[in-house]
């Protein structure tokens, strides 16, 4: 794509991107270098600051911390499907009393913060401290929502003459949903369903606001004890980017391995939904 | 009712420093996310790469580790500029990777013949992209731009846990001091919310129909 924008370099231009490039790294150099010598100036880097991640008893508090945190997206996704698959063919429905208030459900959870869902579930839960119950039930109510719209999009994305195909061979509409639609859908929508893994798992650290355990609580923990919050931010960061990036492979690699037919696909592109043909 | 009454004054303050939150981190993240967004399509290998770098971090790190760092990591080492601030630098940080994401896509979308035309009538890259590619990349990244600034909105939320008043800060206080009262000023904060995303949603369709391309 990007060789579309600009012709393939000659001599000069050679030499100037050249250029450009030397100072470019050079200025890239000279920031980090600045920065690392204001962290040392700082007293950032001393054995005091990063001790703790190299202790066993702590590395195992944040372990655990990473074992709740991954606990609690795997609880929130699965049900989430589910709530997905239930509202994102009620979005579908031909009955205008399924259809609305699936609409109203779906639009309302996606529109509202889901720290403040949570909170909002945490208060009529009596603001119990670390309260893990609230944080995944306000993700699967976020999630499900979202990839309620997901299904829907991916349901219309599957061509029209599989549906009429079903029902010319005499299936009733819901056997034509769950037997022939819903399951293209689902392979078509896999690689967002990863992407929505991904938002999810970025989300459990807002368990940190209701105490619930977690890395994000675990990470609190040793800056309380160590006063040490650069090195735990970016620890954690580090974490975070790991699993992600974990997650974004298994996302284009079920997107290789099942939408290489050149068929619909469901993207998720900056936050939003669309059906490439 | 009258915990939504009561705490109307407190509630309509929270959502104004909201607006204050978003329109601050929305100008910086477009600024930067528009940067990063044309550094990844540059001819300079170099900065492509560190675009990309760029966009791979903030876009995988929660937004609440960002506010860690520039709220609890940076102050005790000389950086602060106030609660609002560093607040607004994690949140423009971490949206303009998904600007970045945005304009690039809008660009992919811009037909390959625009971009040929321009080079054959000797264009070179910088003219090439502000005469010719951007302005139809902005028509076209209206749309996830409007979701990344919905997303944005929501986002704002979590400044509530960093010595910002805003609308859900409101909210977890009227939570407590009004127990009777919970769904009622859940209801009446996310109809808040609601708005603002609707103006955002509106907005954007306005748009889109006025640079539509004919």
């Amino acid at each position: 794509m990007s060789a579309v924008l600009f012709d393939v370099p000659g001599p000069k231009a050679r030499r100037r991107y050249r250029i450009i490039a030397v100072v470019w790294v050079g200025v890239l150099v000279a920031a980090a270098a600045a920065a690392i010598w204001k962290l040392y100036t700082e007293d950032q880097f001393t054995a005091r600051q990063w001790e703790p991640f190299v202790t066993p008893r702590l590395m195992l508090e944040l372990l655990k911390g990473l074992g709740w945190t991954i606990l609690a997206a795997v609880l929130a996704i699965i049900p989430a499907v589910f709530f997905g698959l239930l509202f994102g063919v009620g979005k579908l429905s031909d009955h205008a009393v399924v259809r609305w208030p699936s609409w109203l459900v779906v639009e309302f959870f996606r529109a509202v913060p889901l720290l403040m869902l949570i909170i909002f579930i945490w208060s009529m839960r009596g603001f119990p401290r670390g309260d893990f119950v609230a944080l995944v039930l306000g993700l699967i109510l976020y999630n499900g929502s979202v990839l309620a719209e997901i299904v829907r999009a991916g349901v219309n994305a599957v061509p029209k003459g599989q549906a009429e195909a079903a029902y010319s061979v005499g299936l009733r509409k819901t056997q034509v949903m769950t037997i022939v639609q819903l399951p293209q859908a689902i392979k078509i929508m896999l690689p967002s369903l990863v992407s929505q893994c991904i938002v999810a798992l970025k989300d459990t650290s807002l368990g940190f606001y209701v105490l619930a355990p977690g890395l994000t609580y675990a990470g609190r923990e040793l800056w309380r004890t160590f006063n040490n919050y650069l090195a735990v931010a970016i620890v954690l960061g580090l974490i975070y980017i790991i699993l992600n990036l974990l997650l974004t492979w298994l996302a284009s690699y079920l997107d290789r391995r099942y939408n290489t037919s050149g068929g619909s696909q469901v993207q998720i592109v900056a936050g939003q939904i669309q059906t490439k043909a | 009712m009258e915990g939504l009454a009561a705490n109307a004054d407190l509630i309509v303050r929270g959502f104004w420093e909201t607006l204050k939150l978003l329109a601050a981190s929305g100008a910086l993240a477009l600024v930067l996310g528009t940067l990063v967004g044309i550094a990844r399509v540059s001819p300079i290998g170099i900065m492509r790469s560190s675009a990309a770098l760029w966009v791979t971090t903030f876009r995988n790190v929660p937004l609440l580790i960002l506010l860690f760092f520039t709220y609890y990591a940076l102050p005790p080492i000389g950086i602060d500029f106030g609660f609002f601030v560093m607040v607004t630098m994690a949140m423009g940080l971490y949206t303009s990777a998904f600007v970045a994401e945005a304009i690039r896509s809008g660009i992919n979308g811009v037909g390959v013949g625009q971009a040929e035309a321009a080079r054959s009538i000797g264009m070179p890259f910088s003219l090439t992209m502000s005469q010719v590619v951007l302005p139809q990349a902005f028509r076209l990244v209206v749309p996830p731009m409007a979701s990344v600034f919905i997303a944005l909105t929501k986002n704002t939320s979590l400044a509530a846990g960093f010595g910002i008043a805003e609308a859900t800060f409101r909210l977890s206080g009227s939570l407590r001091d009004f127990p009777g009262d919970r769904v009622v000023l859940f209801l009446g904060i996310a109809v808040g919310y609601i708005i603002i995303v609707e103006t955002i949603s509106l907005g954007a369709t306005l748009l889109e129909r006025r640079w539509r391309v004919a």
